[in-house]
């Protein structure tokens, strides 16, 4: 994964990332044109597919709304690198198939427009503007597990008691 | 090592002697929960991974509560679509129309929880029911799709962090007020990933609608769960409720921290110090108390309702401070009672008169204008005082309106003043 960074501070809340008179639908594409509309009108446009979001700290916080890293992922972000997250929207964005990196460091270091680069195997993120790598709290086994098992509906499907 | 409360109810949901914070573990899960925003994606997915029978549709509850009354075609189209799953699937609780409420109000009241229990609900505000002793806590609608199928969830055990308040709390000051101070004091991310465990003998005193309210805005400090011991107070509550589900032993599945259970950090607070909390845009963390308001917020609108602040005490606290009085005039107030039994009771104590006497408008039980839905939603440039428990950029309508977030007491007062104020600065 590579991609331009996009800058955001700490407690965004999943409000602001998907406002709640959005949640009238299912519909990803739908979802994805309004994400972040009440704090940066039009952020969906410069979003190219495959770009980085980088935050501070209990990033997603709020609501248990899924629909919002549907929106991110469906706006093209790959990946959302912060400091930390708000355990609802972890759970979800992990769910939905969105990478999410923690690292306090890179959340710190990269700046908006940094072009950002993810090995999704080690959860080493490179730096390409700055020249420097970061490393990421790596996933626990469990979490590991769920991924080979191609996710938590396949996992539960296959440890059915 | 002893266990602390939430330790032990996950221990028994997972079949094992003792679980230890950090551990991943599958567990058991007593009831499932969704509302018309979350279930539409949860079923789909439920769907989609091949499922046609829930697990065991007895544990199933499905609220339509978020734009129910439907507010347009679109929520109109959200809500059918949850209510045929919940017909087609036979589930254990679905309300309508008269018997409807906002979920968390509701599943308390219908004795749809009791302690001990593991419950798993795709909202965010499902850690209300630690009032009751239970472990709750709020997921996802791929989560949900995953108990729906299975019956079961992943879960890491919390740390715990143990908030004890000691001291008598001030006239007007109840649980809303003791939590908004507290997420001030810890911050919104101050029990992030952890289980907050109440405590302490102000904690004794409360009644079970302030254990509501506190437990509810657990997930506002970043919390888990937000888990209260049972006493004798919630046992005369749910002795009190007549559908009660009978089909458990509750004094086997109460449980309590060992006196040498492991906390992650122990806060202290003296509740005589608290006074009527306020807590400004855009952040439920930016609590003040009321004296500390120096000066005059004029407001368009006050909320009274929420699943933070619905119940019957909160309407009771509200008519006190308004019998008599009209609300200022440019404000206006609605009172969302927050389950058709609380609606009934306000009726048969009076209570509704008083709000229509003073001005007030009544609405059918919903979460509404909380989340910007419907029945009171903000213009631009805007404030409105509200009991509910978000004040997020945008959450009650235009990203340029302003939520103030307080007690039933202070919104109430705020409501006659049509400014921002304590209790005390109308009785």
């Amino acid at each position: 994964m590579k991609g331009k960074a996009h800058k955001f501070g700490d407690n965004v809340d999943t409000d602001m990332i998907i406002p709640a008179r959005w949640l009238v639908t299912t519909d990803p594409a739908e979802i994805a044109a309004h994400a972040f509309e009440d704090v940066q009108a039009g952020w969906p446009e410069t979003v190219a597919e495959g770009d980085i979001l980088v935050a501070g700290n209990n990033f997603g916080c709020g609501s248990s709304r899924e629909h919002a890293p549907i929106a991110l992922k469906a706006a093209g972000i790959a990946c959302v690198i912060a400091a930390s997250f708000a355990r609802i929207f972890y759970r979800n964005a992990f769910n939905i198939g969105l990478p999410v990196l923690e690292s306090a460091e890179a959340s710190a270091d990269i700046d908006a427009g940094d072009v950002v680069e993810i090995d999704a195997s080690t959860g080493a993120i490179t730096n390409h503007t700055k020249g420097r790598s970061y490393r990421s709290t790596p996933l626990p086994p469990f979490m590991r597990e769920l991924v080979s098992a191609g996710g938590l509906l396949a996992y539960l499907a296959k440890t059915r008691k | 090592m002893g266990m602390t409360i939430t330790q032990k109810i996950l221990a028994a949901h997972c079949g094992r002697d003792a679980v230890e914070p950090g551990e991943i573990v599958m567990c058991d899960v007593d009831l499932a929960l969704g509302n018309d925003i979350t279930a539409p994606i949860a079923i789909e997915e439920f769907h989609k991974a091949g499922g046609t029978r829930v697990w065991e549709p007895a544990k199933v509850a499905l609220v339509p509560d978020h734009f129910a009354p439907n507010k347009d075609v679109r929520s109109a189209e959200q809500c059918k679509f949850m209510r045929e799953f919940a017909r087609e699937q036979d589930v254990g609780y679905y309300w309508e129309q008269s018997e409807m409420g906002i979920e968390h109000v509701l599943l308390p009241e219908e004795g749809c929880v009791a302690p001990g229990e593991l419950v798993i609900g795709a909202d965010s505000h499902t850690c209300t029911y630690g009032a009751l002793g239970a472990f709750s806590t709020g997921v996802g609608s791929t989560d949900l799709a995953g108990v729906l199928l299975s019956g079961r969830i992943w879960l890491r055990v919390p740390e715990t962090i143990r908030l004890v308040y000691r001291g008598e709390r001030r006239r007007w000051v109840s649980g809303k007020d003791l939590i908004l101070y507290t997420i001030g004091r810890i911050g919104v991310d101050g029990a992030r990933y952890m289980a907050m465990e109440f405590a302490g003998p102000a904690i004794d005193a409360l009644e079970m609608s302030d254990r509501f309210t506190m437990s509810n805005m657990a997930i506002e400090a970043g919390g888990k769960n937000g888990i209260f011991h049972v006493d004798d107070k919630t046992r005369a509550y749910l002795d009190a409720i007549p559908l009660a589900r009978e089909t458990r032993d509750r004094e086997a599945r109460v449980f309590e921290s060992d006196a040498d259970a492991a906390y992650a950090r122990t806060v202290e607070f003296d509740v005589g110090e608290i006074e009527p909390q306020v807590a400004l845009p855009f952040s439920p963390g930016n609590a003040r108390g009321v004296s500390e308001i120096k000066d005059d917020i004029p407001i368009d609108q006050t909320v009274i309702g929420s699943c933070t602040n619905g119940r019957i005490e909160d309407l009771r606290t509200a008519a006190e401070v308004m019998k008599g009085k009209h609300i200022a005039k440019w404000t206006r107030c609605i009172i969302l009672p927050g389950s058709h039994h609380v609606y009934r009771q306000a009726l048969n104590e009076g209570l509704l008169g008083v709000f229509l006497d003073a001005g007030a408008t009544i609405s059918a039980p919903t979460c509404g204008p909380c989340i910007g839905g419907h029945m009171g939603v903000l213009a631009e440039g805007e404030r409105c005082v509200s009991t509910t428990n978000r004040n997020f950029v945008g959450r009650m309508g235009h990203p340029k309106s302003e939520v103030y977030l307080a007690s039933p007491a202070t919104a109430a007062a705020s409501a006659l003043a049509g400014k921002v104020c304590g209790p005390d600065e109308v009785m």
